[in-house]
């Protein structure tokens, strides 16, 4: 278990590191940097190489937005197995609705309840 | 002093990104959140009834709603400050920046205001998440038809 | 006239007065609070919206100014002032509280010495026996409008800035003895060098700022170390070397405590603020605050107030165009100075 704990740290971490060099050496934006990750995920498990990644690494993979890509293709890909070319379609949010469902209840939330304090 | 004399002078004094120094700290800042994510799936497997494949989803709401607090009590852009894309990366930074816009435009009320710019940073990402997603599912499944590939 | 965009004023215009109100991150971390007017300790500054706290602070600084000049509103002729949110919406908000014909000024973080030269116009014109001209900032709302919202989490660069929440707000007359007196404006250039990082705007200016300060030294005849003081607006720390590196270059000696810049002195130098402060409210809230003592004290005889401005939006930059930017300059000058 404490392993995991270790695979999780430093797979993340190196992601995260994928991310920097993106802001600092490609000098992208916030923006671009995400969506270039999340275009890398929904590639990356189109050659089925992100779910392995997942049952090695656990929250290392998953926690990443690049697993946002993923579980788009992976949703995809599972309903177009079912149901042919409409299934890519239909199946992208059947695997990945809870972050965004918990993005905007919270954000809806936290606009209730928080201000934005200009202090650095 | 003409624009390229100028230019080259600007890129001298201008200080670089120390990047060795921010690398570090993104990984270290990202493993941490990532470190965390996994004890949060862990108690989702243990003390309900997850699996490995499914404790996922409440991970990530759980994630988002943590980063929900650090935003609203002004403590993630302290933890980005120090972080870079190691608070970026992680799904809780996908909240932060739904979170914090959310947040920012309640003056101009909750259906034009908070409704209508909650999307305007992360919307990009869902964006090109879907669009990708459609393209690679897209090939991915005629490759499959024409028996190039399995599923 | 004496040179293309240079006006010299022969009445000498006074400012009369001059006063500053300004928010906590600047109560708490700039040495310059003591010399402040009024300090909220609140970015709201008790509204309801950082807009709302924006005019309140411009409101404030046109009251403070006045009773410093032991004057009424309604001794007041013009107010001359401008920001940086849409439209200078809370410039207009404020001036349809004052009640007076108001101009709304935009050079961005320039507008405290263009509304200074707008001021002195109007009253070299005997159009006008009292003139309020200044400009303000408001961190937050400058910051949700030009880059992201307050609490997003984004790692800014060494070389960015922080904007000041402050209003400056400065009381001009027509000549008086024992004030300081504005004796040369130049009206700045826009200047594109082509730099396109909107977190790096001292050197986007720095061109701006040099641009305005040759053609005002050479307009008036003179040399840098005539006068007491130059202090650029916002430049900041890498700004002000790139200034520093050009005028050497041009063959200008450069003082190092003569040559000042309000950015970079703003926060005291704390990292936590980047290379320093920016906003419109940051070049007035200094120059009508310590310089302005300075010259009342006698310190400074002859001062040379040059605020830049980084004239973008939101807009130009996301669609990819440079940063075009400006420098106004104004030439402030008290006792013997006067009769030069």
């Amino acid at each position: 278990m404490t392993a995991s704990f270790l695979i999780a740290f430093v797979v993340g971490g190196l992601i995260c590191v994928i991310g920097q060099l993106l802001f600092d050496v490609a000098k992208l934006s916030p923006g671009h940097t995400l969506c270039l990750l999340v275009v890398s995920g929904a590639v990356l498990d189109g050659f089925g190489l992100y779910e392995p990644l997942i049952d090695f690494a656990g929250a290392g993979a998953t926690i990443p937005i690049t697993s946002f890509g993923n579980s788009l293709t992976h949703g995809a890909l599972q309903e177009a197995e079912k149901h042919g070319l409409v299934g890519v379609i239909t199946g992208m949010f059947e695997v990945t609705s809870s972050g965004i469902s918990a993005a905007i209840l919270f954000g809806f939330i936290a606009s209730l309840l928080f201000r934005s304090k200009g202090r650095p | 002093m003409d624009r390229q004399a100028y230019s080259q002078l600007e890129q001298q004094i201008t200080p670089k990104p120390p990047l060795a120094v921010n690398l570090v700290k993104a990984f270290v800042t990202g493993g941490i959140i990532c470190a965390i994510g996994q004890g949060i799936m862990y108690f989702y497997m243990y003390f309900f009834d997850f699996t490995e494949r499914t404790a996922g989803n409440p991970t990530v709401a759980t994630m988002i709603f943590i980063a929900m607090l650090l935003t609203g009590f002004g403590k993630y852009k302290r933890i980005a400050q120090f972080g870079g894309a190691g608070s970026a990366v992680p799904v809780t930074g996908f909240g932060n920046a739904m979170i914090s816009a959310a947040i920012e435009h309640r003056t101009e009320g909750y259906v034009l205001g908070v409704g209508g710019n909650m999307f305007k940073l992360a919307g990009s990402v869902i964006v090109f998440g879907v669009f990708s997603a459609f393209i690679v599912a897209l090939i991915k499944t005629i490759l499959v038809k024409f028996g190039v590939v399995g599923w | 006239m004496v040179a293309r965009g240079v006006i010299r004023f022969g009445s000498r215009p006074t400012i009369r007065a001059a006063a500053v109100a300004a928010g906590p991150a600047e109560k708490k971390n700039s040495p310059f609070s003591s010399q402040f007017d009024r300090l909220y300790d609140s970015e709201l500054c008790g509204q309801k919206t950082n807009e709302q706290a924006h005019r309140q602070l411009i409101e404030d600084a046109c009251d403070l100014a006045l009773n410093k000049a032991e004057k009424t509103i309604s001794d007041a002729d013009y107010l001359v002032c401008g920001d940086l949110v849409n439209e200078m919406t809370p410039s207009n908000f404020a001036a349809a509280s004052t009640g007076l014909p108001y101009v709304g000024l935009f050079s961005a973080c320039a507008t405290s010495t263009s509304a200074l030269a707008y001021a002195a116009l109007l009253t070299e014109a005997g159009a006008a026996s009292l003139v309020l001209a200044g400009a303000a900032s408001q961190h937050s709302a400058i910051e949700r409008q030009f880059r992201y919202p307050i609490e997003y989490g984004f790692k800014k660069p060494e070389n960015a800035q922080w904007t000041v929440t402050a209003a400056g707000i400065a009381a001009v007359t027509p000549h008086e003895q024992g004030y300081p007196s504005i004796s040369q404006a130049t009206v700045g250039r826009v200047v594109d060098y082509g730099l396109t990082d909107p977190l790096n705007m001292g050197a986007a200016m720095a061109p701006a700022a040099f641009d305005t300060f040759r053609r005002h030294l050479e307009a008036a005849g003179t040399e840098p170390e005539d006068y007491d003081v130059i202090i650029t607006g916002d430049l900041g720390a890498i700004g002000t070397e790139l200034f520093r590196k050009m005028a050497t270059e041009a063959g200008y000696s450069v003082e190092e405590d003569r040559w000042r810049d309000a950015g970079k002195e703003f926060y005291g130098g704390d990292p936590a603020f980047f290379a320093g402060a920016s906003g419109a409210g940051c070049s007035a809230a200094v120059y009508f605050s310590d310089v302005y003592n300075r010259m009342m004290e006698g310190e400074y005889r002859r001062a040379l107030l040059m605020a830049t401005g980084a004239l973008l939006s939101p807009l130009t930059f996301q669609q990819g165009e440079s940063i075009p930017c400006t420098c106004h300059a104004v030439e402030l000058v008290m006792g013997e100075g006067e009769n030069r």
